[in-house]
């Protein structure tokens, strides 16, 4: 079974402030953007980051091929139970999804 | 009339190319612009005031900043100084400027903007119903105000511009919005507010919006229908994908950025190439809103100890969560019974780097590491606490066998003495907006001559 990290051309993650996290899966080809995009589904995408689906935000752009999902932060940027001061390492478990 | 910013980098600290920089001041600006800081390394930087960047590295970069600023005779702007933009970090900034100006033989006048605000005069706005909170944010009351260690208010383009209005060199600003200080002067100067907007957010991170995101300089220009945006590395390249594409870049909507006073909507903006480097951009739109600012808080959270062990031997390796729960549990009991605190008073974590580290619960992958790093973070009131904590948990960090009846283990400690005091820790405590009747009401400017004949005005 492939897993997203095979189909697109990378997948990033960054805060976008220290309350929410944005993350950017570009596809790199029309191809893998209409491949991408019905396969990636939001109750999916919601529990691989522990949050509720009616918080996740998506934005499907077909113009750079890119699927872009916001969301709150699972842990407030820097407080104690903070792991990833950055959020970057979070797009790792998209990129790692069976899609 | 058409106005140009250059943009040397996304941050100074981070870097430029001189040749770039050179290039750009040869085909010359309207004023400079540069960010200072910005909320992404964490809290510690708001609690403290402090830079995160190095001084030496700032000084060198805000020199080779003045001498093209006197080359142009253009302002220099700075915004969000000292990383976290409290007035402590933006009086840092001036000093270095005093020092540089005296060094140089400027005879400057540098304008400085204040974003610190009181506890009590945000909490006066709260109890008039005059601050709201964004999602998430955390709950809010006169109290949790007056514990906050540093509150700023993000500065938009107005209070940039009451700046530049005291006839600046340079100005430093404390909080501001990461294009407030590349829209200002445009703006004041009449180019189309979407443009203005819409530039400075592709321009606001220097040479990321290009194919050399390294490169550091670009060289935006507004007029009254669009804007231009150019890299002065010859290597790269600004194409309507790499432009477009930095809507993206830390933005929860890739559409609509929120400013005092407005928001920018760039649903309808059109990117065209004007060559094989650079890009035009119109369609952008502002939609003006009510006037307020965007609040930012660091409150102190306790002080931290940690200690790290290495766990080698196969059998522990392969029982490491078990092992650190037990680990956690035997210390919590042996904090309570023997230092006499109570669970609400301190907190001790072991997060297993080569299990889950970085993901925690959130880890999908499970293998079987040749080792696994044990780092344990305890939070107390006090760092005499947590040190006397970290104290208490050596051994058991050291030797905790898995079960009773086995030999102690040694796990690898990598230096010693095995724990380190890491000092205060804050964590961000406000994502509010507060209303303003006007621009200026919550910010200050001070006006001073710096220089060989240095006099305050």
């Amino acid at each position: 079974m492939p897993v997203l990290r095979d189909i697109v051309r990378k997948v990033t993650a960054k805060n976008a402030g220290p309350f929410q996290v944005t993350i950017d899966v570009f596809c790199g080809t029309p191809e893998a953007f209409g491949r991408v995009v019905p396969a990636l589904r939001n109750d999916a995408v919601a529990a691989l980051f522990g949050v509720e689906p009616g918080v996740l935000r998506r934005f499907d752009i077909a113009d750079l091929h890119v699927v872009k999902f916001s969301m709150p932060r699972p842990v407030v940027q820097g407080s104690r139970g903070d792991r990833d001061m950055h959020g970057a390492q979070l797009a790792t478990l998209l990129e790692e999804l069976v899609i | 009339m058409t106005t140009t910013i250059l943009v040397p980098s996304g941050v100074l600290g981070l870097g430029f190319s001189q040749a770039a920089l050179d290039r750009g001041v040869a085909q010359g600006c309207d004023a400079i612009a540069i960010d200072g800081g910005s909320t992404d390394s964490g809290p510690h930087s708001l609690g403290t005031g402090l830079s995160k960047y190095s001084r030496a590295v700032c000084k060198a970069e805000w020199r080779a900043l003045m001498l093209a600023r006197a080359r142009l005779g253009v302002p220099l702007i700075i915004g969000t100084a000292g990383t976290s933009g409290t007035d402590s970090a933006v009086d840092w900034m001036y000093d270095i400027t005093a020092e540089l100006a005296a060094e140089l033989g400027q005879q400057v006048r540098v304008t400085r903007l204040y974003s610190g605000q009181s506890a009590e005069a945000v909490a006066d706005r709260l109890a008039a119903g005059r601050v709201s909170p964004l999602s998430p944010a955390p709950e809010i009351d006169a109290e949790r105000l007056r514990a906050m260690a540093h509150i700023v208010a993000l500065a938009g383009a107005e209070q940039v511009q009451a700046a530049l209005e005291t006839g600046a060199d340079i100005i430093i600003a404390g909080r501001t919005t990461d294009t407030a200080i590349i829209a200002a002067l445009p703006l004041a100067r009449g180019e189309h507010p979407g443009a203005c907007w819409h530039g400075a957010k592709i321009a606001e991170c220097g040479a990321l919006c290009s194919t050399h995101p390294g490169s550091g300089v670009i060289r935006v220009t507004f007029d009254q229908t669009g804007f231009e945006v150019e890299p002065m590395a010859p290597e790269a390249a600004c194409t309507p994908h790499t432009v477009s594409a930095h809507m993206l870049y830390e933005n929860s909507d890739p559409f609509r950025l929120f400013e005092p006073g407005g928001h920018l909507d760039v649903t309808r903006a059109r990117y065209h190439a004007l060559d094989a480097r650079r890009v035009r951009v119109e369609g952008s739109e502002w939609v003006p809103g009510p006037y307020s600012v965007k609040l930012e808080g660091a409150r102190l959270a306790g002080y931290q100890t940690m200690l790290l062990a290495i766990l080698r031997e196969a059998r522990y390796v392969a029982n490491a969560q078990s092992w650190a729960d037990k680990l956690v549990a035997t210390l919590g009991e042996r904090v309570s019974g023997q230092l006499g605190l109570a669970p609400a008073d301190f907190s001790i974590e072991i997060r297993l780097i080569g299990v889950n580290a970085a993901l925690g619960a959130l880890e999908t992958r499970a293998s079987q590491p040749a080792e696994v790093g044990a780092l344990c973070l305890i939070t107390a009131q006090t760092q005499d606490l947590a040190d006397e904590i970290g104290r208490l948990a050596n051994p058991y960090m050291l030797h905790m066998p898995l079960t009773e009846d086995e030999p102690l283990p040694t796990f690898a400690f990598p230096y010693s003495p095995a724990q380190t005091s890491r000092g205060a820790v804050f964590e961000f405590a406000l994502n509010h907006v507060m209303a303003l009747d006007s621009p200026m009401e919550a910010f200050r400017v001070q006006i001073s001559e710096v220089g060989p004949d240095a006099r305050v005005a």
